[in-house]
């Protein structure tokens, strides 16, 4: 993975001191609270329901353990013992104190490091496929583009004060597990009819009050171009992009707004200007960072199939998880891991830093010492020999860090919510742990197979409800929480966006909901169909009805 | 408002002209667009010091053709978080060309100096009581950049390419 | 119904409210109640002068009751913001 060099070191400890000057000049009262707050986003530092949060940033998901055990010492020495994991592939400290946040900076800036621009109106932690560099599907690594776009965006002078915020996602493989059509900008590595890698370029998707699948403005474009292109993006959207109204900043507005064919016009007439200025990627430049990005040294090694098979058949504990957290790596007799932070009734994404150290230990012990964070709140190891799978597991299990439910019912994505978040609703992390541990009693999650729910606990969408295969939002009715469902959302290279179906309900009658959603499925499914495919196949009606009773009925409440 | 050219405090030699003001006979004038574009051939036959101020809805692009006769072009923040004047000072530079004065005027606030000067920017309105040595203070924060931007200033990447080249 | 003053401490960022003797409790239980609107714009500019001098953050009145001796904020959020998050704090997680 990447690791700075004299000239990041510099600036990443720069930043952390000039922080270290504006905190001071908040608490001596040069500054008051209006001017300090956009210093304080822009290194990521929020004040929540209960104290400041910290989000720092995972740059696209990947992570070394040695990394790790410093996030670990900081739960411990500055919060309250643990951090959370979240959509964006960050990690976020709850209660950490103002007078503690530049040496935690500076703590960060010593194992690589930093908060940089996870908040504010500037292009935020970029994300990308957390399989990167080892899935059997890929087309191209897009980590070292990754990296590129990262050093290009950090205290970028012009996109600094941007409308509103910007988010960039990347995959290198046609199966988009970056969600990469629900970002300002996703970028898809690919191949063109001649068989030269290029990127696709989609723009103006996103989430939030108004979800939009983002549109193709640009089906190929050489790799060495992405940055001017991006720039040609930032610069109309900078200039153009509305900034009356907060909720129709994003550029997915401007987008709709003059339509793709028009925005495409502005993009290209800039980019033309620019292309071929030093924003062009030298192959040098390309070189140096790609070298970060080398293979570790894989052993020749061949599939385990029948040792594998005989304990597998032997456990079916461990079967259970080798079927739903392991999945194939493009080097022979290796696997890649997903380490479950959904246990049921557990808080997704939390984790606490002694489990840190030791999820660190394992990454040392078998993945090369690295890690990566998924959009899904759970922890991957991308590189571990399959004739360790067996061990690994047992060590897992040993650590309660084996449930087997990545892709199902229970791998549930939750913004902290009301119980956090000072934009909240209502609640997400309690109807989580509702939803998880119904599941987990009810036996029928191997049954159920692959389904998404997400929730968010307001219309900002952290919890990605809007593309959840069953998505649940969090409102306030007259100071009641109520719950609204959606159904039939999807976040991979097929994007839809889920449909409401139908009034919000209370905390209690969720779980029966999901239940009685989950049913209908279970009757109506032909063979092997997922809950996505009978939903696309029949539609909303019968769920509605499942739910809210018959349609003469449901049509008077809803 | 208190006026630094980065390296001094400066008092401005500019008399700020209006749509409601009269032209005055004498005296380096800085103009809005509206005035600019009345009196357009007044204005061009003088041979005092002559700009003009966009608001943040001005694109530059309207006074394109005439920046080699301007002496200065203020552009105007509204509020902090209006970045688009970012943009326009790097077109203003590195597109049509701009040598004279570029004028930072509006919310600018001190922790916004250097994203100002790496656009272009050479002068700054600040309320500050001393805004050159805000300056000094908000505009040495760094000593390295990654991205190119009108400015001389040598990237991370020149940088490391340099090293490589000497040793 | 009774009021109380609560705010976010500058320094640390914690919530607290504001008591008798003029200074920030993290504590509800020990914080002022008003209940009458004189007394509670007078607390309301004691925190408002707070926030001037910089010890807190959007301090605000806010409702509450007492329910079994307990002090309760009426509102969801300023509960959760009086008494932590309503899930347990699992630090084994
Ligand atoms: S979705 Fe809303 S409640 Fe959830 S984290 Fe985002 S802003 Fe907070």
């Amino acid at each position: 993975m990447y690791r700075y060099d004299e000239f990041d070191q510099t600036l990443i400890n720069e930043r952390a001191e000039q922080f270290r000057r504006q905190s001071a000049r908040r608490l001596d009262g040069d500054i008051n609270e209006d001017q300090f707050k956009p210093l304080r986003l822009m290194n990521g530092l929020y004040l929540q329901l209960h104290a400041y949060m910290l989000r720092v940033n995972v740059p696209y998901g990947c992570l070394s353990a040695h990394q790790l055990r410093r996030l670990a010492h900081i739960a411990r020495r500055y919060d309250k013992g643990f951090g959370h994991f979240t959509t964006r592939q960050n990690i976020q400290f709850n209660w950490i104190s103002l007078t503690d946040t530049p040496d935690i900076m500076t703590e960060l800036a010593e194992v690589d490091m930093n908060t940089i621009q996870s908040s504010g109106n500037c292009v935020r932690n970029i994300t990308a496929d957390h399989y990167a560099g080892r899935a059997r599907d890929e087309i191209e690594d897009p980590r070292v583009w990754c990296e590129l776009l990262r050093q290009y965006s950090v205290l970028h002078p012009e996109f600094s004060y941007l409308p509103r915020k910007f988010k960039l996602a990347l995959t290198g493989s046609p199966h988009d597990r970056a969600a990469v059509a629900v970002h300002d900008i996703g970028l898809r590595l690919h191949h063109d009819n001649q068989g030269r890698p290029g990127f696709e370029v989609i723009v103006g998707g996103g989430q939030g009050r108004t979800p939009v699948i983002g549109k193709t403005i640009r089906q190929w474009i050489e790799p060495r171009h992405v940055i001017s292109y991006v720039e040609a993006i930032l610069r109309v959207y900078n200039l153009y992009g509305r900034r009356d109204n907060i909720f129709k900043a994003r550029i997915k507005i401007l987008v709709n707004a003059i339509g793709i064919d028009k925005f495409r016009k502005l993009v290209d007439t800039e980019w033309e200007q620019i292309r071929d200025t030093g924003l062009q990627v030298s192959n040098t430049e390309f070189e140096r960072i790609n070298a970060h990005f080398l293979p570790p040294d894989y052993e020749n090694l061949a599939d385990q199939g029948d040792e594998l098979a005989a304990k597998r058949t032997r456990e079916p504990a461990f079967d259970a998880w080798m079927r739903s957290n392991v999945t194939g790596h493009k080097v022979p007799g290796y696997a890649i891991v997903n380490i479950s932070l959904k246990a049921p009734g557990r808080i997704p994404g939390d984790i606490s830093a002694d489990k840190m150290e030791h999820v660190a230990a394992l990454a040392d012990q078998f993945s090369f010492g690295e890690l990566r964070v998924n959009h899904r709140q759970n922890l991957t190891f991308v590189d571990v020999r399959q004739i360790d799978l067996y061990l690994l597991w047992e060590q897992l299990v040993a650590l309660e860090l084996a449930t087997a439910n990545i892709g199902l019912a229970s791998d549930i994505i939750a913004c902290p919510g009301l119980d956090y978040c000072a934009l909240a609703n209502a609640r997400s992390i309690p109807i989580a742990q509702d939803i998880s541990l119904h599941f987990a009693n009810s036996g029928k999650l191997q049954q159920v197979g692959n389904l998404t729910i997400n929730i968010s606990g307001c219309m900002n969408a952290c919890g990605h409800h809007h593309v959840g295969n069953i998505g649940i939002l969090g409102v306030n009715k007259r100071g009641k929480e109520y719950f609204q469902l959606t159904l039939g959302g999807s976040a991979d290279e097929h994007a839809s966006l889920g449909i409401r179906l139908g009034r919000g309900l209370p905390r209690a009658e969720v779980p029966g909901a999901i239940e009685r959603i989950v049913d209908t499925y279970l009757t109506i499914r032909q063979a092997t169909e997922t809950f996505l495919q009978t939903y696309r196949r029949i539609g909303i009606e019968p769920f509605r009805e499942a739910v809210y009773g018959p349609v003469n009925v449901s049509r008077r409440v809803a | 408002m208190p006026l630094t050219n980065s390296h001094q405090n400066i008092i401005d030699p500019y008399i700020k002209i209006g749509p409601d003001d009269s032209l005055p006979a004498e005296g380096a004038l800085l103009v809005t667009l509206a005035v600019w574009q009345d009196h357009w051939e007044r204005l061009m036959r003088r041979q005092e010091l002559i700009g003009v101020q966009l608001t943040s809805d001005e694109h530059p692009e309207i006074i394109s053709d005439d920046i080699d006769q301007l002496d200065l072009i203020a552009l105007e923040f509204p509020t902090f978080r209006d970045g688009r004047a970012y943009s326009y000072a790097r077109l203003i530079r590195e597109r049509y060309g701009f040598t004279g004065e570029l004028r930072a005027v509006g919310d600018v606030l001190l922790e916004q100096l250097h994203y100002m000067e790496r656009v272009g920017f050479n002068s700054f309105e600040v309320l500050s009581n001393d805004p050159a040595t805000d300056f000094e203070i908000a505009a040495n924060d760094f000593t390295v950049w990654y991205q190119t931007s009108g400015d001389q200033r040598r990237t991370a990447t020149m940088l490391r390419q340099g090293k490589k080249n000497h040793g | 119904m009774a009021k109380i003053l609560i705010a976010n401490r500058l320094t640390d960022g914690l919530v607290v409210f504001y008591a008798v003797d003029g200074n920030w409790v993290e504590s509800i239980a020990t914080g002022q109640m008003t209940f009458d609107d004189a007394a509670a714009d007078r607390l309301l500019a004691a925190g408002l002068a707070d926030e001037h001098s910089n010890r807190v953050i959007d301090p605000r009145l806010i409702d509450v009751t007492k329910t079994a001796g307990k002090l309760i904020p009426a509102v969801l959020r300023e509960a959760i913001r009086a008494h932590g998050p309503t899930i347990a704090v699992d630090r084994t997680l």
